[in-house]
């Protein structure tokens, strides 16, 4: 594993994310979950696409998940490549959605599909962090 | 109502060259467009619809003035690798509609040499600000997990998708056009260096400049025409998405485009003689010839082993031409390559070496976006002109 911190670039966030990106500086995770039908939702949009809600509220997710599917990625562009070998995983939470992320805190070699991981946060330096996941101890 | 040989495709052209530093996008366009148009005997005067993507500048509206066209019928659908066989798709629903009666679709790009690199997305797509942070080293990423993914739930193996790859060389050998020409091996595959795990570089299909163009015509105009055409008997399309973070990546869209295509063509799997089966990466290829039902779901990692994709001879010979894995991957996209495969195929027109005896009934498939990400699948189901 590489001892540097995986590049961690500021999102840009938009009028229908700045809370979940706020909460992030905080350690929290946050979802959205539908006020109609009680869907979780992923991304955050303030929008249902399975009932067509516009009502919806955010709520701490647990930050547990498994991951789903992942890959090693050993060749990549720009300050990534300096990260090289770094792991792109799709982590599925608690919760329920499948979220795009890295896994981080370990070998690359040693991740496997349904490895229970938790939420870790990476400040960018700019009132925002992003959510990574390492393995559960 | 039904498109069912309301349309055939009159004439093809696949620009034969993998490097073209010396030519601007809009002019490779033209340059397929003028092939394609002459393959058929007719002219850029002869054409009133035009398909293309957003490559070239302002799509259709730039590529119209720059061609001189007088359009009743325009589409720039954007799906990515898969745009071209919707296009061909809805010439043939506008043709039979009555909207118009030769279209031109048309392909180009030079991510070889550079300049006029295809990005699809970008900054400005609602998902990006989730997806962008993670190092996405281009699409592979997304496809080495969906390998992953399907390795883990039906024991996909590495050597299994190789075999994908030595197929496709085994035909880019007789393709003099080909980027990789020369044959290889399920070591050599095996052994080429690890892009994103598990797929090597020999997974990855080639960068190529180039392009390429079909043209769509009535059945009156192709009455009057010379050339052999080819019967456009099924379509189908879709988009599939992460559906709210619910994402399976074990399955492409072709599990939704492929019924409907077989459905209208109303012929099953079993009758297909060739198909042209969209590759940019060996998983793709996989993925694909299950969701199309050409193998049970789970079960492509033991069906292509043992020369099954190889023509002729093979249970379902593929991508003659050598497809994106060995001989062209234009623009990044490997859409219309496979359209112009399939109609070499029905012409008896491919290397000698590859043709499938008596070709009567072929399918092209085209993927675009990630596959079983955020997708597009696209089939079309082609015939010789008296099918």
């Amino acid at each position: 594993m590489s001892e540097d911190r995986l590049p961690t670039d500021a999102p840009r966030p938009t009028s229908a994310t700045q809370e979940f990106w706020a909460a992030t500086s905080d350690g929290t995770l946050l979802l959205q979950r539908c006020d109609a039908c009680g869907t979780v939702i992923w991304y955050p949009k303030g929008f249902c696409p399975a009932c067509s809600s516009f009502a919806t509220s955010w709520f701490a997710a647990s930050g547990l998940g498994t991951v789903y599917s992942f890959t090693v990625v050993r060749k990549a562009a720009g300050a990534w490549q300096k990260a090289t070998p770094y792991v792109v995983a799709y982590v599925e939470l608690a919760e329920g959605p499948r979220v795009l992320t890295n896994v981080v805190g370990c070998d690359p070699g040693s991740v496997e599909v349904g490895m229970p991981v938790q939420v870790v946060f990476d400040d960018t330096g700019e009132g925002t962090a992003l959510y990574r996941f390492r393995p559960l101890p | 109502m039904s498109i069912r040989g309301k349309a055939l495709i009159a004439g093809a052209y696949e620009h034969p060259r993998r490097e073209i530093p010396d030519r601007t996008v809009p002019q490779i366009h033209a340059e397929v467009a003028v092939g394609a148009l002459g393959d058929a005997g007719l002219a850029l005067s002869d054409v009133d619809a035009y398909f293309c993507d957003s490559s070239a500048g302002f799509g259709t509206l730039s590529m119209a003035e720059y061609l001189g066209l007088r359009l009743s019928y325009v589409d720039s659908t954007e799906t990515g690798g898969s745009s071209y066989l919707a296009h061909v798709g809805h010439a043939a629903a506008a043709i039979a509609a009555g909207k118009c009666t030769v279209a031109l679709v048309t392909l180009a790009g030079r991510p070889r040499s550079g300049r006029g690199i295809v990005r699809p997305g970008g900054d400005s797509t609602p998902e990006g600000e989730f997806e962008g942070l993670w190092g996405l080293a281009g699409p592979v990423t997304n496809y080495a997990i969906a390998a992953r993914r399907h390795m883990y739930e039906f024991g996909t193996t590495s050597e299994q998708l190789a075999h994908i790859k030595v197929a496709a060389s085994l035909h880019a050998q007789h393709n003099p056009h080909a980027f990789l020409p020369d044959p290889v091996t399920v070591e050599e595959v095996l052994d080429s260096p690890m892009i994103s795990d598990p797929l090597h570089r020999l997974d990855c299909c080639v960068i190529t400049d180039g392009g390429g163009a079909v043209v769509v015509v009535s059945p009156e105009v192709a009455r009057d025409l010379d050339r052999t055409a080819v019967k456009i008997l099924g379509h189908g399309e879709t988009v599939k998405h992460t559906d709210n973070g619910r994402i399976d990546v074990t399955y492409s869209g072709a599990v939704w485009s492929g019924p409907r295509a077989f459905e209208e063509a109303g012929v099953t799997p079993g009758d297909i003689d060739y198909v042209s089966i969209y590759d940019s990466f060996t998983i793709t290829v996989l993925e694909t010839i299950e969701d199309l039902g050409f193998c049970e779901k789970g079960q492509g990692g033991r069906f292509v082993m043992d020369g099954a994709l190889v023509s002729p001879g093979g249970r379902l010979p593929f991508n003659t031409d050598g497809g994106g894995l060995c001989n062209n991957h234009p623009a990044n996209r490997g859409g219309m390559t496979k359209i112009i495969e399939a109609v070499r195929q029905l012409r008896g027109e491919t290397a000698p070496a590859v043709q499938v005896p008596d070709c009567r009934l072929a399918l092209a498939h085209g993927t675009g976006g990630s596959l079983a990400t955020r997708m597009g699948s696209a089939t079309l189901i082609l015939g010789q002109e008296d099918a």
